[in-house]
């Protein structure tokens, strides 16, 4: 909690904001009032109501209940995607700074390669290819997501690899694994979290974005991008199904990258 | 209107602190007070975070970390700087009170011309035409003895030496003629036979111009060859001041005494005499990028041997650049050689780390130089020092907690400091961590690279005793390498000289005095400073290069360029010869020649 407090006061807005979608996400399904696909209201699209807090969507569903259910696919997939992103990213790139020479080059052409193709459209090729099912996805944002984390944490290993320690450790007869585990790693924690914030938020906006095109989670699940893509007829008249989602992505996204940048060395004194 | 015997620059009451977090403040330095007579150089000395740059800062109403300063007079001639706005102060800094900072490289901007950079005081303050400061600039370079004055400012700064930037850089400070020049450890990033003659065109340079100067150095003989006046700090108060020669040669506090002792390392008793031999280097031969046919693409060492006993040291001395730290990567297998053998008690080490067996690895230990990066710092002191002991000795747990106590001990610091992560640490306890960390493995070697040349004199006095007592007390033979001769001198059995990867001259302690040396190992005795403050006029006349700045490569002797008693016809033929005298290897022409005088035979060298 001191850590919190020494945060500025961005960073703790964003760290409220992230805690509270985490909360949500985690805890969302006992706290929903209505089962997730159940017609609960004979009205579409009505407004908020002391019954439906959130208003009904398209089809007279409670919105608040998809609201809470929709982050969950979102934070879940999202940060799931981001771990396994800086997890296979940053263990690439310790590999390639350890061993250095060919080896480094190669790895790091490849994932040059990869980097240059644009995102959205590599995604868009890869579930038409295989279809979209939730673990696709989650694998498809990892990937996507992976050069990027492997490109800071390489330029990371590489200079630490540089280091006199390192030296030392080499020296003393220590294996790969030890001085990649025990000796870089622990200096790298830091940017690579913040890095895993910064995919992260890559990844909310991604999903999102191929939910609003409808390759993303299918229904009868949605997450927050496919409710705002259900309810884009209501959208004339202001209902706040759709507002909803969208504020839900935004205050994600802007409260993740609050808190990365009070996170930053030098942001947060 | 100036009264003839009002010093020039004055100060009382001095008090400079920062706030803390909490809002309370804490003093840096408290209740400094000074006067300089116009013309004379008054030296500040003292440890780090003592104080000596915070307080050479203020003389420009500047102060680093945000810290307030306040004090009941800061002046400079005419001019009162704690009453001083920005403004007046920017006005002042650059053009009459002038700073010279200890690294020139940073300083300067490498995208522009020297000259372009020296001239700006003048021009940014108006105080004269381009053309007009252009030829004021070439004068000043001519006064600091710079080669080819008319055309060395054309050139971008990383085109000229070390030693050279620093005298340009002093030419920026003086040439607008500035009231109060501040030197901040102006030479202490040089090699000390560059250092000399830097010292030598600062000191007629600014009793040319008639300055007042401020001179901050931690380094007791420099400061005796500049100052007239010293000021030794100590914790952010005044210790001790006075005339220079009352403070050198009577101090009164103990704080001065303490610093003087250091300064000047007794001479210990040589080591077991030819014990049986730990560790021998063959003809070695290293250097950096890919290993072609026993030659490596950079070669930087050529052809070195030596070998070294039981307990015995050897010293490794060289300008910055002779390869000296590589030597040491080579015999701990860092750096693969190109060519020649390591040998550990009679066991040819292989050339890699890979091939060396565990064991092998555990007997040669090193400790680098700088201990801010040979420490890591997401890790304890314990962790630290416990990987070795578990990696070699397979001793865990409470037996492990056991050893790091006791290693903490044998390194005079608080075993309740294990708990501590290693970027917590001063520098001194970090060098010593290093040091421990080296011990934890029980070697037989143990390679010291310029394991104090980071740290104050007095603390890098306490861990040259530390190592030099572990020598003799567990029989580590060591390998000090250094810049620094007259530590060598004290603590090293014997002596090997190395000059642009030569190993040049090898001498044991007891053959030092009186014998001949290599040309190299004059140059190197003559540069360094003593506490007499005549020394530096004394030794005036050396001679200069002959060929300043060309480079010898192949087999000949690559002192050739720098030799003030190079033999034409033979040392620019032939490869110098090794000659062996007992206690005694040199790598010259002129050595064991039955010793005619050096002017004789200069003229038969030039005469052929
Ligand atoms: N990794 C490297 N790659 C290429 N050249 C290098 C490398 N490290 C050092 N060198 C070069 O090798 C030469 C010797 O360097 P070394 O570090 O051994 O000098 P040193 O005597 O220890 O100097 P110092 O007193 O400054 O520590 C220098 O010319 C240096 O530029
Ligand atoms: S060999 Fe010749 S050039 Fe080299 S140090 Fe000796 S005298 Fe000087
Ligand atoms: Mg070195």
């Amino acid at each position: 909690m001191r850590w919190a407090a020494s945060l500025p006061l961005s960073g703790r807005i964003g760290l409220a904001l992230v805690v509270f979608w985490l909360l949500v996400a985690i805890a969302g399904p006992m706290i929903a009032p209505y089962p997730v696909g159940r017609f609960v209201d004979q009205e579409v699209f009505s407004p908020l109501t002391g019954q439906f807090w959130l208003g009904s969507d398209y089809l007279g569903r409670d919105v608040l209940s998809r609201l809470i259910w929709g982050a969950r696919y979102t934070v879940m997939l999202a940060a799931g995607a981001a771990a396994l992103a800086v997890l296979a990213g940053t263990s690439v790139a310790l590999f390639a700074a350890i061993r250095g020479g060919w080896i480094d080059e190669f790895i790091s052409r490849a994932m040059d390669t990869l980097i240059s193709i644009p995102s959205k459209i590599f995604s868009l090729v890869l579930v038409a290819a295989f279809g979209s099912s939730l673990p696709l996805l989650l694998l498809i944002a990892a990937l996507i997501y992976i050069p990027g984390n492997y490109r800071i944490a390489r330029a990371l290993a590489v200079n630490l690899a540089e280091m006199d320690f390192v030296a030392v450790a080499r020296a003393r007869g220590e294996g790969a694994l030890h001085i990649a585990w025990r000796e870089i790693l622990p200096n790298m924690i830091h940017p690579l979290l913040a890095d895993m914030g910064l995919r992260f938020v890559f990844v909310v906006l991604l999903l999102s974005g191929l939910s609003f095109l409808g390759l993303g989670v299918q229904p009868p699940y949605a997450d927050l991008g496919s409710l705002v893509r259900e309810n884009i007829s209501g959208l004339a008249q202001g209902s706040s199904a759709i507002l909803s989602p969208a504020l839900a992505i935004a205050s994600l996204t802007v409260g993740a990258n609050l808190l990365i940048d009070a996170l930053k060395p030098g942001g947060g004194h | 209107m100036t009264d003839p015997a009002r010093p020039a620059v004055e100060v009382s009451g001095l008090c400079i602190s920062v706030e803390l977090p909490g809002g309370s403040s804490r003093p840096i330095v408290e209740d400094i007070s000074f006067a300089i007579p116009k013309g004379e150089v008054l030296a500040l000395i003292g440890e780090s975070g003592s104080g000596k740059t915070t307080i050479a800062l203020a003389m420009m109403g500047y102060s680093r970390f945000g810290g307030h300063i306040s004090a009941d007079c800061i002046r400079v001639g005419d001019m009162r700087i704690d009453q001083m706005d920005a403004a007046g102060l920017r006005r002042l800094r650059g053009s009459r009170v002038a700073y010279i900072a200890q690294s020139a490289a940073a300083a300067f901007n490498p995208s522009r011309t020297i000259i372009a950079q020296v001239i700006e005081p003048l021009t940014v303050h108006g105080l004269a035409s381009p053309a007009a400061a252009r030829q004021r600039a070439i004068d000043l370079f001519r006064e600091l003895a710079l080669p080819w004055p008319e055309t060395i400012g054309d050139r971008y700064p990383h085109q000229v030496s070390g030693g050279q930037l620093q005298r340009l850089m002093a030419a920026m400070a003086l040439i607008t003629g500035p009231e109060l020049v501040i030197l901040d450890e102006p030479t202490t990033a040089l090699d000390v036979t560059t250092q000399v003659e830097v010292l030598n065109v600062f000191k007629s340079a600014l009793a040319k111009s008639g300055a007042t100067a401020i001179y901050v150095s931690h380094d007791l003989a420099v400061v005796a060859q500049m100052a007239d006046r010293i000021v030794v700090l100590k914790d952010g108060r005044i210790a001790e001041q006075g005339e220079a020669a009352a403070v050198l040669h009577q101090p009164q506090s103990d704080y001065a005494k303490t610093l003087l002792a250091a300064s000047q390392p007794v001479e210990r008793a040589a080591g077991p005499s030819r014990a049986d031999s730990v560790l021998s280097v063959e003809a070695v031969h290293a250097g950096y990028g890919r290993i072609r046919e026993g030659r490596a693409a950079m070669p930087v060492i050529a052809d070195v041997s030596f070998e070294l006993g039981k307990g015995q040291s050897l010293g490794v001395i060289g300008e910055s650049g002779s390869g000296k730290s590589t030597l040491a990567r080579v015999i701990a297998g860092l750096l693969p050689a190109s060519a020649g053998t390591v040998r550990l008690g009679g066991e040819t080490l292989a050339a890699g780390l890979a091939e060396r067996s565990k064991e092998q690895l555990r007997r040669v230990q090193i400790v680098f130089q700088n201990a801010d990066t040979a420490l890591n710092p997401a890790q304890t002191v314990f962790d630290t020092l416990a990987r070795p002991l578990a990696f070699y000795h397979g001793i865990t747990g409470a037996a492990a907690s056991d050893r790091v106590a006791r290693l903490l001990e044998t390194i005079q610091l608080d075993p309740a400091l294990a708990r501590r992560r290693t970027a917590e640490l001063s520098g001194g306890q970090k060098q010593r961590v290093n040091l421990a960390r080296a011990l934890a493995a029980e070697p037989d070697v143990l390679l010291c690279d310029e394991v104090t040349s980071a740290l104050d004199t007095v603390v890098g006095a306490a861990i040259l005793e530390l190592i030099d007592g572990l020598r003799r007390d567990l029989g580590i033979a060591t390998v000090f390498i250094s810049h620094d001769l007259s530590m060598v001198r004290a603590f090293c059995d014997e002596m090997l000289v190395l000059y642009a990867g030569q190993a040049v001259e090898m001498c044991a302690k007891e053959a030092f005095p009186g014998s001949a040396h290599h040309p190299y190992t004059d140059l190197l005795v003559a540069s360094v400073p003593e506490l007499d403050s005549a020394w530096l006029a004394s030794r005036g006349g050396q001679p200069g290069p002959a060929m300043p700045e060309a480079q010898v490569t192949g087999e000949l002797c690559r002192f050739l360029p720098r030799c003030p008693l190079v033999i034409t016809g033979t040392c620019d033929r032939l490869p110098p010869p090794l000659i062996t005298a007992p206690g005694q290897r040199v790598l010259c022409h002129r050595h064991g020649k039955a010793e005619p005088s050096d002017q004789e035979h200069l003229v038969t060298g030039a005469s052929r």
